[in-house]
């Protein structure tokens, strides 16, 4: 990827903010609608039956513990749904990718394009988070800015790896699969609702592998500018970077083999 | 020989294999500047894959193919710049208006806003959709699709614009509708490659054309070329019972130059169709209808392959 193909690959993401043009106030409205929520449902309401005090969560109240763990699950859903069906639908069922080939856009292009489309779902949606969660006064400002971009490797870090899995499906089964026994076991298991160490010792590891603790870890590090939540935060930093340069690789060969046979 | 200015594609021994299955199997065709060229043959014949190697969209097997000047293993990326492409089925993007269908298709050539803005109201003028310029793309009929497909394949002022099957599936009015635009578009001087499998499609439009099955070539002319040496100048078709059929006993051959026997009717290949229906009278063969028209590029396919263009 060099800067030349940029260009390209900004024309395949003007496409989509002219469709979303038609549709942004909507997507805006739901943005804010989820943090809220969330937040008063589980931070505020839920809260009260939770017996733990604030030690459990590093020294937080609940609400500071669960805001930036939802912005990191919402964050990863978004990019996730985003990378299946209308994937799917612009490879096989409208084929919008096959009339984008035929000019001087290649693949590569395409498949940037898109990440760039999803990159700037996750920049818009983590942004108004972090206007709710002002009101609920969590984000500590300014480091707290550093979670829009912590949101989008992860967002493009999953994005391209279900990029690679949308160009092997030829119907949505394999995404209804994907959300019940991926998405959402992610979404609960990662470090979004409780920390890690509420699991047993034995599956704490493997909820450790998964993409969305690193994400979580990075995000809630920084919303709340806190040392023990970031942790390692350039090996955080460096899986998410591995796994979208693995997904990127597999994304370019599959969406190729798919596309130009 | 090497491809010269006046050649726009060039192909020897292209080939395209799919594992075992070959697609198609070392065809040799030059397109020259300006001309209409076609591809006639049957579903499957190998028309579709060879139009995608030309549109750089699927790589070549093996053979040489140079499409203006250029080798597509290479250049896929100028190639594509210069040439417009209407695939088989329409994917025009639905989430976009007519009119932003064009703009953003001139996006993606990198085409500047105003010349891109003029270019899109010229084309939709050409293509008779300046009055749906806003509409959403979906609820227009399949000939308006088509045609908007075909004002987009004209949105970077191609060399070449390669149509794949341009009016397969639309009714008579809206087929003539797109052969008239193509016809004046090919009066503008613009080199076109069509591949169909309509004999009347390829005699209209094309100026030249190979006639494929299975994936090989097996005739190479002019429509009026291919009528003259595969077929004669006029041809009677006769149906009658089966009784009769079974006792022609060969008479019909002293008639006809030729004689294609098919299930449901008999063609017999001759100079005057009249003169050879006074002649089967004569013979006293009893009929249950006739006709006499002139040869088409259906019997020329017919004679190639000995089956008919459409099933």
């Amino acid at each position: 990827m060099t800067v030349a193909s940029l260009a390209p690959a900004g024309r395949v993401l003007q496409r989509n903010l002219w469709v979303y043009r038609r549709t942004w106030r909507g997507s805006i409205l739901g943005s804010f609608l989820t943090p809220l929520l969330y937040l008063t449902a589980m931070g505020l309401v839920l809260k009260q039956l939770v017996t733990a005090g604030t030690a459990a969560f590093g020294g937080y109240e609940y609400v500071q513990f669960l805001g930036p763990g939802i912005l990191a699950a919402t964050c990863m859903q978004s990019a996730v749904f985003e990378s299946t069906f209308p994937v799917l639908g612009k490879i096989a069922w409208r084929r919008n990718y096959e009339a984008i080939l035929a000019t001087p856009l290649g693949i590569r292009h395409v498949l940037a394009g898109e990440l760039l489309w999803i990159g700037f779902r996750v920049l818009s949606i983590s942004s108004v988070f972090l206007v709710v969660m002002t009101l609920f006064r969590i984000p500590h400002w300014p480091f707290a800015i550093l979670a829009v971009p912590a949101a989008i490797l992860m967002g493009l870090a999953f994005s391209s790896v279900i990029i690679a899995f949308s160009a092997t499906q030829r119907t949505g089964e394999g995404f209804s699969w994907l959300f019940r026994f991926v998405v959402n076991p992610l979404f609960l298991f990662s470090g979004t609702f409780f920390p890690l160490t509420q699991l047993p010792a034995g599956v704490q590891w493997v909820a450790a592998l998964t993409p969305l603790y690193h994400g979580v870890a990075l995000i809630r590090g920084a919303v709340l500018a806190e040392p023990e939540f970031l942790g390692p935060w350039p090996l955080h930093i460096g899986y998410l970077v591995g796994m979208l340069a693995i997904g990127w690789y597999t994304a370019h060969r599959l969406l190729k083999r798919r596309l130009l046979s | 020989m090497p491809p010269s200015e006046e050649v726009l594609v060039h192909a020897r021994g292209l080939t395209k294999r799919f594992g075992d299955f070959t697609a198609v199997n070392g065809i040799d065709f030059d397109v020259r500047v300006g001309e209409a060229f076609g591809f006639l043959g049957p579903n499957g014949a190998g028309k579709t894959s060879t139009m995608r190697m030309i549109a750089c969209s699927s790589p070549i097997t093996g053979g040489d193919l140079s499409v203006i000047g250029m080798d597509p293993r290479s250049r896929a990326a100028q190639i594509k710049s210069c040439i417009g492409v209407v695939p088989q089925l329409d994917n025009l993007d639905a989430e976009l208006t007519v009119r932003e269908n064009l703009l953003m298709y001139a996006r993606y050539f990198d085409i500047p806003g105003a010349v891109a803005r003029q270019r899109a109201d010229e084309l939709l003028e050409f293509v008779q959709l300046n009055e749906r310029a806003d509409d959403q793309v979906e609820p227009l009929s399949g000939g308006m699709k088509r045609r908007l497909t075909i004002a987009r394949s004209l949105i970077n002022e191609p060399e070449l614009v390669i149509l794949d099957e341009p009016t397969t599936g639309l009714d008579p009015q809206a087929r003539h509708l797109v052969w008239e635009r193509l016809y004046r578009l090919k009066q503008r001087g613009a080199t076109l490659i069509i591949t169909t499998h309509y004999m009347d499609e390829a005699e209209q439009l094309c100026d030249r054309l190979v006639v494929m099955d299975k994936a090989e070539i097996v005739a190479e002319g002019s429509p009026r070329d291919l009528i003259e040496r595969y077929a004669t100048r006029e041809v009677l078709e006769i149906r009658v019972s089966d009784a009769v059929r079974a006792a022609l006993d060969g008479r019909l051959e002293t008639i006809a130059e030729r004689v294609e026997e098919l299930p449901d009717r008999l063609l017999l290949y001759v100079g005057d169709g009249e003169e050879a229906l006074e002649a089967v009278h004569r013979h006293e063969i009893a009929l249950e209808s006739a006709l006499v028209r002139r040869a088409t590029l259906e019997d020329v396919f017919l004679r190639l392959t000995g089956r008919s263009l459409v099933e």
